[in-house]
């Protein structure tokens, strides 16, 4: 972000500097403590957890834990660990996220390039969308995929994920493209390009900065879902983040906290690894969808 | 007719009124400038002859034919843009044959009408750059190379030098001349630059506030500014415009002023109007450019009729080719145009030289000039 | 922009076409928001228990929702929750943001440290936290084990406190993003009016105080909206920190509306609380969007 480059003109003492640099390391303690527990105690036997200290390196170094999350965890009924949830998940998250970027660039486009009488309120209703609490219409979309034949299978969840994820995916691009300069797609009209063409070879091509950012929203959004899913899924399409919790409340048996940290680190990792990935542009993103409104 | 013709043309937005009544005929191979200041409506204009922006009322005809209503891509029209409008993802060579290949011309004509356009522009070299790679003057050509590879009828130019340094300006300004004259293009560029308009154009339209307040050609409109506004948009520095008394007395016609003293300062109209001899005895505003302003030396030669009067030098500021010397008449600070070498010092009493020839007359009410 | 009367076929294809390729988005918009959400105010009228059904009742449910002890705890841990998670996320992401703003060497390690907890579900956090903070094995125990005895620190089984815990990690999660966005609003304001700040003897104090902090209102607004907004939507953060426990100390009116509608079959009185959810977030967002909107003109 090019407002994250400008460097500040305030200068500051000494002391003042160390105190500085000891509050912020002392918050990247913080921020980190929940991680490096959740690693430590996965790669740990139950027995160390239970009798031993939570912020010790383990003595046993093992695996186990994420084996056993992965593929043999009792997860609400069945012993069969989290890895069908976590296809579950990817069979969501990969449509969703492809249908929502795809319709919310052509939104984008048609709102700041098409422009016509009232194109700011139907926006603005489309925005609104982003915000609502959920609970107001788990109801009617709950007898709604049942009318449909689409309660409990993942393209219910496709579906409900894009019709609440487009709100955002127009807002980027709108943004994005309110700084695209409107003269190109003049002269484009002017060379003789029509309304899908301009799309397809001026526009988009020129789109990649904020394909990454809705990508990564919509894929870290709609991942880390947890309402939609304990609603509207069955086993058939349970998404992680609701089997993670099963896995952790289930009331029977012995509570295995290594097994339920190495399950939270699976749930995470790969809203995580993008993140590592393309942390930049996932920062950029949610400064574009928050400052600018 | 002619070949463009722009018919009793408006615009509105809602309640606003952006053009008013534009009447201009445009002959082929003419280049016309509309130039005004920001928000005269030059550019909306533009827009509404490319197909960009829809017509209120009016028509626009190519060749007689209606254009209103009609896709700009078939009016058979090619424009640059003041930001060029380059395709940033394309090359240089997509870009100029992109309009081609949308109008389904075949691959081989493409390519030669390009390297014909390339040549001419003297871009061969960068065809295969992005946009971001080129500098300036370079967008400049290629935006210029793509409006020229369709041959249209006509060109419409956006304030295509408006982002350019100041001595790359020139040199474009110079090229795009010359490129008019060597292809007989029929040209209607907009500008806020009085000095492009006048260097460019065959014939100027000064615009203001939606109308168009003068259609002429360069010397018309610099010599015979139909109203005030004309009169000091057009010219840097701009027009003096002193308060002068009329008194006809039989053939001979005098403006009456005062001088930085609050001297009577008499100067002899020649071949006054009937208008202005009508005038006798009222007060009008008379205008007189800098270079019309000199002292006694640097008054032209061949005018016939050439004034002098005393008057204070306010500030004298030396521009190298010139010295610019401010004075007062009739309470007007005016700036006269003289020898870089002149002696006038700020405080001194200098002559001052008056070449009432090219002295024009304005009614200080309505601003429309009086003959 | 209309299409004149005169226009050619390609046109007025062109002109109709962009409002032909919004309207999916906006069809979806309407009927799965809007008609979805009078469906909903409606259903807040009716006798609806297991399912929906039609039998008028007016007002009752939200007469019998404000009567309910379950609903008034839940409105007033949201209280509690909002105002403490609004105010030490807005002055921790100020403060951190300050320090960033001071030439500090390795912003681009620290940075990402802060903001990665954005990225993860509020489930896994919850889980996190959970253990963390279970005096079985969490903190208490680590404190045991080092040697402290006397250690105590159960606030996530203690009815009184266990709202603090979620305070606790909903901030660990959302601090660092809104750091980013003073950040950003910091990285904004223009140099030379601190340069000039300086030389006419401003204390950093009074900088930061009289100039800067001033300057910021737009990131105020937005973290204010954007917490607001998370905090009445908390829900998924309960629900695997605490499960609405112990007892119904760290109830919401999010996880209200789902145990009533879903596990309670009272449909009417969830409508109703969720209608009341609704309508708190409108009052907030509506103006936010309206003056946002209406800026871009």
């Amino acid at each position: 972000m090019a407002a994250m480059q400008q460097e500040s003109a305030i200068r500051t003492s000494n002391t003042a500097r160390v105190l500085i640099y000891l509050l912020l390391l002392l918050f990247a303690f913080f921020y980190l403590l929940p991680l490096f527990v959740m690693g430590v105690n996965s790669v740990k036997p139950l027995s160390e957890i239970t009798g031993g200290n939570m912020m010790a390196l383990p003595e046993i170094w093992t695996l186990e834990p994420w084996r056993k999350a992965w593929s043999e965890a009792q997860v609400g009924v069945q012993a069969t660990g989290l890895k069908p949830y976590f296809w579950n998940s990817i069979k969501m998250v990969v449509p969703a996220v492809f249908i929502s970027t795809i319709l919310g660039a052509l939104n984008g486009y048609v709102l700041t390039k098409w422009r016509f009488r009232g194109d700011t309120i139907l926006f603005g209703l489309m925005l609104f969308a982003c915000f609502i609490p959920f609970q107001i219409v788990l109801i009617p979309m709950a007898r709604v995929l049942g009318i449909f034949a689409l309660a409990g299978t993942t393209w219910g969840l496709v579906l409900v994920h894009v019709v609440y994820g487009i709100g955002f995916t127009t807002l980027y691009f709108r943004n994005y493209y309110a700084a695209f300069p409107t003269e190109l797609v003049r002269a484009a009209q002017i060379d003789g390009a029509g309304f899908f063409q301009i799309f397809w070879r001026i526009m988009l091509p020129s789109s990649g900065p904020i394909i990454v950012v809705s990508v990564i929203w919509q894929f870290t959004n709609i991942w880390n879902d947890f309402l939609f899913g304990a609603s509207f899924a069955d086993f058939s399409s349970q998404p992680m983040t609701v089997a993670l919790n099963n896995l952790v409340q289930s009331s029977t048996g012995v509570k295995e906290y290594n097994v339920h940290f190495a399950g939270a680190i699976l749930a995470a990792l790969p809203t995580l690894l993008v993140y590592i990935v393309a942390g930049r542009f996932f920062v950029r993103g949610l400064m574009a969808g928050s400052v600018k409104g | 007719m002619g070949f463009l013709d722009i018919d009793s043309a408006f615009k509105t937005y809602g309640s606003v009124e952006v053009l008013h009544n534009v009447n201009i005929s445009v002959g082929e191979g003419e280049f016309l400038v509309l130039v005004g200041p920001s928000g005269c409506g030059k550019s909306t204009l533009l827009n509404m002859i490319a197909g960009l922006e829809d017509i209120t009322s009016g028509e626009i005809r190519l060749k007689g034919n209606l254009m209103n209503g009609v896709h700009p891509s078939r009016r058979n029209i090619a424009m640059v843009f003041q930001s060029y409008a380059l395709y940033p993802n394309m090359t240089v060579a997509q870009n100029i044959t992109f309009g081609l290949e949308m109008h389904k011309v075949p691959k081989a004509e493409r390519e030669s009408a390009m390297q014909e356009v390339a040549e001419l522009l003297q871009i061969g070299g960068l065809l295969n750059r992005k946009p971001a790679q080129l500098s300036g003057g370079q967008r400049q050509r290629v935006a210029m190379g793509r409006a020229l590879v369709r041959k249209p009828e006509v060109f419409l130019f956006d304030e295509p030098l408006s982002n350019l340094d100041a001595k790359l300006r020139v040199d474009m300004r110079t090229e795009i001349k010359k490129l008019h004259q060597n292809l007989g293009t029929t040209i209607v560029y907009v500008t806020h630059d009085q000095i492009e308009a006048m260097t460019l154009s065959t014939r100027i339209a000064v615009m203001n506030e939606g109308h168009v307040q003068q259609l002429g050609t360069p010397k018309e409109i610099y010599d015979t500014p139909a109203n005030l506004f004309v009169a000091t948009f057009m010219g840097s520095p701009s027009m003096n415009l002193v308060p002068v008394t009329i008194s006809a007395n039989g053939e001979a016609v005098c403006a009456e002023t005062s001088n930085s003293f609050g001297e009577t300062v008499r100067l002899a109209v020649p071949e006054a109007g009937s208008d202005l001899r009508s005038m006798s005895g009222k007060t009008v505003t008379l205008g007189i450019r800098p270079e019309a302003l000199t002292d006694k030396d640097g008054a032209d030669h061949r005018s016939t009729h050439v004034e002098r009067c005393a008057s204070a030098v306010g500030v004298t500021e030396p521009a190298g080719s010139d010295t610019f010397v401010t004075t007062s008449f009739g309470e007007a600070e005016c700036v006269a145009r003289m020898r870089a070498d002149t002696d006038a010092s700020s405080g001194a009493v200098i002559e001052f030289a008056f070449n009432m020839e090219k002295a024009v007359f304005f009614d200080p009410k309505s601003g429309i000039r009086i003959d | 922009m209309a299409a004149p009367v005169d226009a050619d076929f390609r046109t007025r294809l062109q002109i109709w076409l962009p409002k032909l390729v919004l309207s999916p988005s906006l069809a979806m918009a309407l009927v799965f928001v809007y008609g979805f959400i009078l469906f909903t105010v409606y259903l807040s009228f009716t006798d609806s228990r297991i399912l929906p059904s039609f039998g008028w009742v007016g007002l009752e449910n939200y007469f019998k929702l404000f009567r309910l002890r379950h609903w008034e705890i839940a409105v007033t841990n949201m209280g509690v929750f909002a105002v403490l998670y609004m105010l030490i996320c807005t002055a921790i992401g100020l403060t951190l943001a300050i320090f960033f703003d001071q030439k500090i060497r390795g912003e681009g390690v620290l940075r990402p440290i802060y903001l990665y907890p954005m990225a993860l579900s509020f489930i896994v956090t919850g889980t996190a936290w959970k253990w963390m903070l279970d005096p079985g094995i969490g903190l208490e125990n680590t404190m045991h084990a080092l040697g402290w005895e006397s250690f105590a620190f159960d606030w996530i089984k203690n009815r009184n406190y266990a709202i603090y815990t979620v305070v606790l990690a909903a901030v660990w999660q959302t601090s660092g993003f809104v750091m980013a966005m003073f950040l950003a609003g910091l990285r904004g304001i223009d140099n030379e009016i601190l340069k000039a700040a300086q030389i006419d003897g401003a204390s950093n104090w009074n900088l930061y105080r009289r100039i800067i902090i001033p300057q910021l209102r737009p990131a105020f607004l937005s973290a204010f909206v954007i917490l607001a907004h998370l905090a009445i939507k908390t829900y998924d953060l309960v629900i695997a920190l605490t499960g609405g426990g112990p007892g119904r100390a760290t109830e919401l009116p999010a996880t209200f509306m789902y145990s009533y509608t879903f596990t309670r079959n009272q449909m009417g009185i969830g409508a109703a609380s969720a209608t009341i959810m609704l309508m708190t977030i409108a009052a907030i967002m509506i103006p936010y969007l309206y003056s946002e909107l209406r800026e871009r003109k």
